[in-house]
């Protein structure tokens, strides 16, 4: 039914097919969408034992090159230059106005720096490396490897089972592991809210590996649809939604990400596009601010959705929303405006004409179980 | 006695041969729109108008609308729905209907499909 010709398939196409997925268009990509389970009990799933997500389409790439750390410092506000090996941090692409042009993670590896980059953004992202990277740091799009991420309370007991240096991971952290046989480099990491891992591997032996995961009984393919509500419900950004070339780092409330290194009191201030922008709302405070809404009754409100005050004053924009398969409410992230962020009037999000009256509350909506350790 | 008829919005109507019919979606649209979180159970003694929305069904990915398949007033709506949305996915041409109309113009129904041309218009 969709116009599927022109679209790319990741070495998983078939296996998701197998599975009864339904696929759909996604950055360029026939990607599933949802499988036979539903979202609603993929998401839980997820949450409770084991999910299998096939990214593979997004970006991976190898930065190379004695000076690649202090070329990539000079366009994102994070530590690269201090970032142990073996170890993973999340980073922004910033823009000079301050704006965000894409958020990936960074592993320091032993042969230079490995990159994940958003799917829809990776074209865009590898342009912005090539002309901006000093020209002895070399741009290697690795085009040979997938990417699958197990996500879940079950995840580690799996990779334990099938390489069992895994379980002396923590978050956030790297290693190459062989996985039931099959060399793989892995990161104690995923966009979920839970513990995992996400698994780079060569893109022929990507099926074998996801047979392998999905032999145990607490693995199940996931699909996009659970992704998008796994990750709003443990309050996590989305590239094009909460992060976009008009919102900052800090207006997206992603102050912890910019490492003490590179704030404007730090050893390394500044020094990134969009520097001034950045520092000086670290200092002064920015216009808006993103926060967790909980839309009052089971109504879901969607994107876009404007959030006025009781006269009617427009004070901010939903920027995801959806549904909580977890809490088994609608939840939502928003903008709001500074000075009403702090909850202390009354607030509605128009729906269809009628104003729904929503609260702040906290974020994450869920907690987050990531393995910081023993 | 009562027959059933579909539209290409993927909904049917059953026609109970009084004036009365019931409404609901198909399984075919409930398979597409995915687990159902929200219905908005209309308002009993409300007319719909052929072709225009009724009601808004909400899925965990997005919104979309009940669209009326005939003219005519809700004689009564499902009101469970509300607090069990899962039932349309459930049971989408039983205990999920949406709601009980009495039909305006039961010339309505003549461009209505039947069961073989809704089969065949899915296929």
């Amino acid at each position: 039914m969709t116009e599927s010709a022109n679209l790319l398939k990741t070495p998983s196409y078939d296996l998701h097919v197998e599975a009864g997925a339904r696929m759909v268009p996604f950055a360029g990509y026939d990607m599933p969408v949802q499988y036979p389970m539903g979202i609603k009990k993929e998401h839980l799933h997820t949450r409770e034992k084991a999910g299998l997500f096939d990214v593979s389409h997004m970006g991976q790439v190898k930065l190379k090159g004695e000076k690649a750390a202090q070329a990539l410092e000079a366009l994102v506000p994070v530590d690269i230059i201090d970032l142990p090996l073996l170890k993973q941090r999340y980073a922004l692409f910033t823009n000079d106005k301050g704006g965000v042009l894409d958020d990936l993670m960074v592993t320091c590896v032993d042969d230079g720096l490995f990159l994940v980059v958003n799917a829809a953004c990776k074209e865009q992202d590898i342009a912005h490396l090539k002309a901006n990277l000093d020209s002895s740091v070399t741009v290697e799009v690795l085009d040979d490897k997938a990417l699958l991420a197990l996500q879940g309370p079950e995840a580690k007991n799996v990779m334990a089972k099938l390489a069992p240096e895994s379980q002396f991971m923590t978050f956030m952290t790297a290693k190459s592991l062989e996985i039931g046989g099959i060399n793989c480099f892995v990161t104690r990491s995923g966009y979920t809210g839970e513990d995992g891992f996400e698994i780079s591997v060569a893109k022929d032996q990507a099926v074998d590996l996801a047979r392998m995961l999905l032999a145990e009984d607490a693995v199940e393919w996931i699909g996009l649809g659970a992704r998008d509500s796994l990750r709003l419900e443990a309050g996590l950004c989305l590239y094009g939604h909460e992060l976009t070339t008009d919102i900052t780092p800090i207006e997206a409330s992603l102050n912890w990400a910019i490492s003490k290194a590179r704030r404007p009191d730090g050893v390394r201030a500044g020094g990134y596009p969009g520097a001034d922008v950045i520092g000086g709302q670290m200092l002064s405070g920015a216009p808006r601010k993103r926060v967790a809404i909980l839309p009052q009754g089971k109504m879901p409100v969607r994107d876009g959705a404007e959030i006025i005050t009781e006269d009617e004053t427009l004070v901010g924009i939903v920027t995801s929303g959806g549904f909580g398969p977890s809490l088994n409410v609608p939840i939502t992230m928003a903008l709001l405006d500074t000075d009403v962020a702090q909850g202390q009037q009354p607030l509605f999000a128009m729906v269809r004409g009628k104003a729904i009256p929503v609260e702040i509350t906290s974020l994450p909506f869920v907690k987050q179980n990531y393995y910081r350790g023993a | 006695m009562s027959q059933i008829k579909y539209t290409e919005d993927h909904e049917w109507i059953e026609i109970h041969g009084d004036g009365t019919a019931t409404i609901g979606i198909t399984d075919f649209a409930q398979e597409q729109l995915g687990d159902l979180v929200y219905v908005e159970v209309p308002e009993e003694g409300s007319d719909i108008t052929k072709g225009e929305a009724v009601s808004v069904i909400e899925s965990v990915k997005a919104a979309s609308d009940l669209i009326a398949p005939v003219s005519g007033t809700i004689i009564e709506s499902n009101q469970s729905l509300e607090d069990e949305p899962e039932k349309v996915n459930e049971d989408p041409m039983g205990d999920g209907w949406f709601i009980k109309v009495q039909i305006a113009d039961e010339s309505e129904l003549e461009d209505l499909m039947d069961e073989a041309a809704y089969q065949a218009c899915i296929e």
